[in-house]
């Protein structure tokens, strides 16, 4: 790989989330001075994120060119979002961290898409959290997130918003949610972006920073809803 | 010996973070993580919690796993992972890190049956299983009679319980004696002190008219329901419970059919060999049954040890490495998790 200026070498991490119904893999290059992308794949399909993900983790090492030993860190979206879904991201990167014996950084998924959404002014992220609630967070016009993430309808997550001066709602949650949210809606990014997600990290990732243990912001209590014929088997 | 495959197993298809490792036959780790506790206040285990906490217990477990093996990742021939049956999100935990693990060590996966590897498992304390053999496995989840011509290859579903699985039965009647959950363990304890003849409580799907729909299926549903009125009666007269005698008498109930069933299955099939598995092949009563009755019929009973029965990676990684041993080519990496996984496929 490349030497970076400043003496500091150009790092290849991989970048996943699965904490919406895109199913993200990335690989990036994080250098002295910026991140850039070198593969990407993104699948929408909110029913296959434990199909999906690790085929695609293997496309963009095979995309770049790459093998697992050549990543130096894994970054993965923690949500929030729903549980089953977002579990396969976090338990991707944990168990390939633990094989590669390489750090595992989390960020915040909805960061992902407020932080390169506000431009100048403070902005609502929203991704869908089912049973007619959004998963949200509000960002100041830098990008940094001042409320959230909570999870709450879309009116609460509307009347927030309008309080702390947003100006437009964006993400998937914002899509479905438009009318009752009562912001312009700014199309992009719908999904959590890995290259930003990637940047988000990039300082724990030149630092050298220990990874973290991979805990998902589930913002929920599980449902105590015992299981009944947990195993269903035969005809 | 050295030169047989290293085989990986994961499991988590319920309450149990499950990671075992095997060379050939040879048990060389079986490290387990429980949820059980958590899900004791709710008399049964709750699928989310069960989830979050394979989440948690993954990679320490693996960590224990290898330590004990004295191996690492890179000397892995293959890892197995349970893929069904089981709880959806449970079992998705558990495929996801085989994957995560197979792509990083870049080793093959193989996605396999939760039940064959209940027969499978056997194997690592007995050695190779003589085929065809009868498989009775019965747990909190599962209560099956299988066929197994070719464990690598596919097992015949002979029968099943068409209402509550055994384990479920054990659970529901600890509950109605003030027994802790899981209630395999207190009712065979109590049952020791007690009478079995005490009462006659109903032996399911065994009455003539039954036997010709339902020759090798079970039903446990009257049997919970008979023991409830029982109970119920004795407290409305104000008498105190014999709870040794209820629990012995149920306990022979669920034995004395299980075992008549798969000795049955064994004898129609003309079948040497019967497998017992899952948390119920623990309870002493079963097990002493069985081998009291088949010893009758010239038959052998192979019941691995209690850790062995319940849910565990070493099963799975027995499994796995079965299937290494037959040539069976590996899963794809977009296997899916499959809840209701069925019994014919044995590794998909
Ligand atoms: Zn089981």
């Amino acid at each position: 790989m490349a030497a970076g200026r400043l003496g500091w070498l150009t790092v290849l991490v991989l970048v996943v989330d699965s904490s919406t119904p895109a199913v993200t893999a990335a690989l990036v290059e994080v250098s002295a001075d910026g991140v850039a992308s070198r593969a990407h794949r993104c699948t929408v399909d909110a029913r296959a994120h434990g199909e999906l993900l690790a085929p695609q983790v293997d496309a963009v090492l095979a995309d770049a060119d790459a093998r697992p030993q050549d990543l130096a860190a894994i970054v993965a979206g923690l949500g929030p979002g729903p549980f089953t879904g977002l579990r396969v991201g976090l338990v991707t990167a944990a168990t390939m961290g633990q094989v590669l014996n390489i750090p595992t950084y989390g960020v915040c998924s909805l960061d992902g898409i407020g932080y390169p959404a506000a431009v100048g002014e403070p902005v609502l992220a929203a991704s869908d959290a089912r049973r007619k609630e959004l998963y949200w967070a509000v960002y100041d016009g830098a990008g940094q997130r001042i409320v959230g993430p909570e999870v709450s309808t879309p009116v609460v997550a509307a009347a927030r918003a309008r309080e702390l001066g947003a100006t437009a709602a964006i993400g998937d949650g914002a899509h479905r949610y438009a009318e009752t949210l009562g912001l312009p809606v700014r199309v992009e990014p719908r999904y959590p972006d890995a290259t930003v997600l990637a940047l988000l990290a990039a300082e724990r990732i030149r630092a050298g920073a220990p990874g973290e243990r991979l805990t998902p912001l589930y913002l929920r209590r599980p449902d105590a809803v015992v299981a009944t014929g947990r195993k269903p088997v035969l005809p | 010996m050295a030169d047989e495959p290293l085989i990986l197993g994961i499991e988590t298809s319920c309450d149990e973070t499950g990671v075992g490792i095997v060379r050939g036959h040879t048990l060389l780790a079986d490290a387990l993580a429980s949820s059980v506790e958590e899900h004791a206040r709710f008399g049964g285990v709750v699928p989310e919690v069960a989830s979050r906490a394979h989440l948690e217990a993954i990679v320490p477990t693996m960590d224990r796993a290898l330590t004990e093996a004295g191996v690492t990742l890179a000397d892995i021939d293959a890892i197995a992972v349970t893929s069904g049956p089981g709880l959806a999100g449970a079992l998705l935990v558990g495929v996801a890190a085989a994957k995560g693990y197979a792509l990083a060590a870049e080793k093959p996966v193989y996605g396999v049956n939760h039940l064959a590897a209940h027969v499978a498992v056997d194997t690592l304390e007995h050695g190779p299983l003589p085929e065809p053999a009868i498989a009775l496995l019965v747990s909190g989840g599962h209560s099956s009679l299988l066929l197994v011509d070719d464990l690598a290859r596919g097992v015949t579903p002979l029968g099943a319980t068409i209402d509550d699985a055994a384990g479920e039965a054990f659970d529901k009647v600890a509950r109605l004696l003030g027994l802790p959950f899981p209630g395999g363990p207190p009712i065979d304890r109590e049952a020791r002190a007690g009478d079995a003849a005490a009462i006659a409580f109903p032996r399911g799907l065994t009455a003539a008219k039954d036997l010709a729909a339902h020759r090798y299926d079970f039903s446990f549903s009257g049997l919970k329901t008979a023991v409830a009125r029982w109970v119920e009666a004795r407290q409305r007269a104000g008498e105190p419970v014999p709870v040794a005698d209820v629990a012995a008498s149920f306990q022979e109930a669920v034995c004395d059919v299980l075992t008549t069933k798969a000795l049955a299955a064994c004898r129609a099939n003309g079948i040497e060999t019967l497998v017992i598995g899952g948390g119920v092949a623990a309870n002493s009563r079963l097990r002493a049954l069985a081998e009291q009755r088949a010893e009758k019929y010239g038959i052998q009973v192979r019941v691995p040890r209690p850790k062995l029965c319940t849910d565990n990676g070493a099963m799975v990684a027995a499994l796995g490495s079965h299937l290494v041993a037959a040539g069976v080519a590996p899963s794809r990496l977009d296997l899916p998790a499959d809840s209701a996984l069925p019994l014919t496929t044995v590794s998909v």
